[in-house]
């Protein structure tokens, strides 16, 4: 896999490309091509792969950035009469060490304990084989990853993605790999900041006690079969209600990848319910700059 | 060897209506016949004459035989979609008696095509004028019978069988069995057999399309029939691979009894391997032995009896290898190129772009480059190899890859089954080269 730094920008302008491919592909003459679909989405897949091992790769240098920042001011700063400064402190080193790891890739996340690691390692067992509707894992999420999608989220936390923003020594951004939650760790308290994943926004604000299906497959390679169509899942559930037609529905499915990156194809998108419309202009709201290049088509 | 051209059909026109652009191309088993199919939905046949004995040098023109409308643009009412008239296969039918039979299908239907001659007409009726108008009964004295008195030919093409309704996606290849009787018919996920005389049923032999279509990973490319064994017939599918499948097994051959695959390079990898390891034709050696595949940069020849790996393979334009983030911008990465075996199983032929097309000596280890163009289309002329420049210095004579013209590519070929006589089609042209008679 191709994964230079110039990569990673070629890897925008193909999502972009490619998500027109599929746009245009709904108007051509002759209907939807099956087999142009699928070999436009695999690139759409490697594609996304590429570009987010850059950006994850990126948040882990200024992680450890972050991290060394840390150590030098605590060095300057220690007290050793403040013992809640030192906790704090030392809860933020440890989250830290711990979170570096996350960026190792299949490793559960080690937020906030073991119930948490427990609760990641589920979903990841549950994203190698198991239909995202399961409800039987889902009883110990946590609620604060429920109630972070639950809020409208800021577009400046995620102005944290780039490395200008994390020039604050105060500040730590940590990336959930298995659940995509970015959180914040600003002067030892804990912000979690919305997850990075738009449609699973607008899914998780839907259904709240479902679980996050991870879209991005870049880890498990048994997800990679498996994700290719799995954000038009649910989409797709909904639709096979609409349409008597399965094979039409079927066939169609596959150009509502649009809807994965919830760009501004929503609105040309005359099927989409409401509820969706709304997840993706959330989602829109928060997507960094890459995806408002598919925005402006 | 070397080739010269002979003839080029359709319009010099620069600018291509798109209707006239060429589809498919398929010469009988005789090669006495070659068909064409068009974007327009029509089909054009082009005969051979009777070789000119005084003149052994120049083998014998293809002239038009017949012209017909094949398919005409639908829509599907149910599913607002149209359905394009375009020919995306021609198949001849052995012949059995006067006349020829095909079958030639768009996307959703196959139709078989009676093409017949006439060229003797009745005279004399008793009852009737020349002009078809009843004769008095009472101005009758005498009887005669009727006589057959020669007439200019007239070349009839009637619809025998329609089959439809029997494919949800596009039909991408039909294929005639061995047995004469049945055929295949294949789309992006299933594929059907049919009885030559039935239409109003067919059996589904292969289904790829998973539970959930969200899970689908892989379709169907393309199809064939093994030429001498009517059990056997294979499918090739967009992620590489060729499945050979025994209709005596069982009835639903989902499972293969041989998966032919080649492992991929990882050194290559990138975000396009898929797209290009997808193979876009399939096509038996006429001995049967073997079966060759075509994806988007090479040939490949596998023997029946090695599912592991390919025995021959021949890069077709591996230049182009560094070129695929522009070829996938304009589409071009999706182009299907047609290969196609010489009678003897000896040469292969596939095309490329700026109207190259490249054939491949198996035996003499031996590849060369031509071109269809106007520009060398002097009665006899022998063609010159074509060579591309990858990188570095051009020599003379040869392009470089940035000056090839991605709108000029040739996708149908097809070789004559017994002579050398190629036709190669290019956008909306026939070529028909033969090779230089000493």
């Amino acid at each position: 896999m191709i994964t230079t730094m110039e990569c990673a920008v070629d890897a925008q302008s193909l999502i972009s490309i490619s998500l027109m491919k599929i746009h245009n592909s709904r108007t051509q003459r002759g209907g939807i091509k099956l087999h142009k679909n699928l070999l436009v989405s695999y690139v759409l897949r490697n594609a996304r792969q590429v570009y987010i091992k850059e950006k994850y790769a990126e948040i882990y240098r200024m992680q450890q950035y972050e991290e060394v920042m840390t150590v030098c001011n605590e060095i300057q700063e220690l007290n050793p009469l403040d013992l809640d400064a030192e906790d704090a402190d030392n809860e933020e080193q440890a989250r830290a060490a711990c979170c570096g790891e996350e960026m190792s890739l299949c490793d559960p996340a080690c937020h906030k304990g073991a119930a948490q690691s427990a609760a990641h390692v589920r979903t990841a067992s549950t994203l190698l084989g198991c239909s995202p509707f399961e409800d039987g894992s889902k009883a110990a999420e946590p609620s604060d990853y429920r109630s972070c999608c639950m809020e409208a989220s800021p577009v400046s936390h995620f102005d944290q993605f780039s490395a200008d923003n994390n020039r604050h020594c105060n500040k730590t951004t940590v990336l959930d790999l298995d659940t995509h939650v970015v959180t914040t760790v600003e002067n030892g308290y804990l912000h979690q900041d919305c997850c990075c994943n738009p449609p699973q926004c607008g899914q998780e604000a839907q259904s709240p006690g479902k679980k996050r299906k991870v879209e991005f497959g870049c880890c498990i390679s048994d997800m990679e079969e498996i994700s290719d169509f799995t954000a038009a899942r649910k989409r797709a559930k909904r639709e096979d209600c609409s349409y008597s037609n399965p094979d039409y529905t079927d066939t169609s499915n596959i150009s509502n990848l649009i809807s994965i990156f919830g760009s501004g194809f929503s609105g040309l998108l005359s099927r989409q319910a409401d509820l969706e419309q709304i997840c993706s202009k959330q989602a829109l709201a928060s997507l960094g700059a890459w995806t408002r290049a598919i925005v402006a088509f | 060897m070397q080739w010269c051209f002979s003839q080029v059909k359709g319009a010099i026109d620069d600018d291509v209506a798109e209707a006239d652009i060429i589809s498919t191309v398929e010469f009988n088993h005789t090669g006495e016949l070659l068909a064409t199919g068009d974007k327009g939905g029509r089909v054009v046949i082009f005969q051979q004459e009777i070789e000119n004995k005084s003149q052994p040098q120049f083998r014998s023109e293809y002239n038009v035989y017949s012209t017909f409308q094949s398919h005409e643009p639908e829509f599907d009412y149910l599913k607002s979609l149209e359905i394009e008239e375009k020919i995306n296969k021609i198949r001849w039918l052995p012949q059995k008696n006067a006349a020829q039979f095909l079958l030639s299908t768009n996307d959703k239907t196959i139709k078989l095509w009676k093409i017949s001659e006439r060229d003797r007409r009745p005279e004399g009726y008793n009852l009737k004028e020349e002009d078809g108008r009843y004769k008095d009964p009472n101005t009758i004295t005498s009887l005669r019978v009727p006589v057959l008195i020669p007439m200019d030919l007239m070349v009839e093409a009637s619809p025998r069988r329609v089959f439809a309704n029997a494919h949800t996606y596009h039909i991408n290849s039909i294929s005639v069995n061995s047995d004469n009787e049945t055929y295949l018919s294949a789309d992006d996920l299933r594929i059907n057999l049919w009885h030559l005389e039935i239409t109003d049923r067919s059996f589904n032999i292969v289904d790829i399309k998973p539970a959930n279509m969200e899970e689908l990973t892989e379709v169907i490319t393309a199809a064939e029939f093994h030429p001498h064994q009517c059990n056997t017939f294979v499918y090739s599918s967009s992620k590489g691979t060729i499945r050979l499948c025994d209709m005596r097994v069982s009835a639903l051959c989902d499972k293969h009894s041989k998966l032919f695959e080649e492992p991929e390079d990882p050194s290559n990898r990138s975000f396009f391997s898929e797209i290009i390891s997808s193979i876009s034709d399939v096509k038996f050696s006429h001995n049967g032995r073997y079966m060759m595949t075509r994806d988007y940069l090479s040939v490949k020849i596998w023997d029946l009896n090695m599912e592991n790996r390919p025995v021959e393979t021949y890069q077709v334009h591996e230049y182009l290898r560094s070129k695929l983030c522009s070829l996938y911008e304009n589409d071009c990465i999706f182009d299907k190129f047609e290969c196609c075996w010489n009678g003897n199983d000896s040469v292969v032929m596939t095309g490329s772009y700026n109207n190259f097309f490249r054939m491949f000596d198996r035996g003499h280890r031996r590849d060369v480059t031509l071109e269809a163009s106007r520009e060398n289309s002097k009665p006899m002329q022998v063609l010159k190899p074509r060579k591309v420049c990858a990188g570095g210095k051009r020599k003379k004579d040869e392009i470089s890859v940035d000056s090839l013209d991605f709108n000029k590519k040739i996708l149908h070929t097809a070789w004559h089954p017994q002579d050398n006589i190629i036709a190669v089609a290019t956008t909306n042209n026939l070529y028909i080269f033969q090779d230089k008679v000493n």
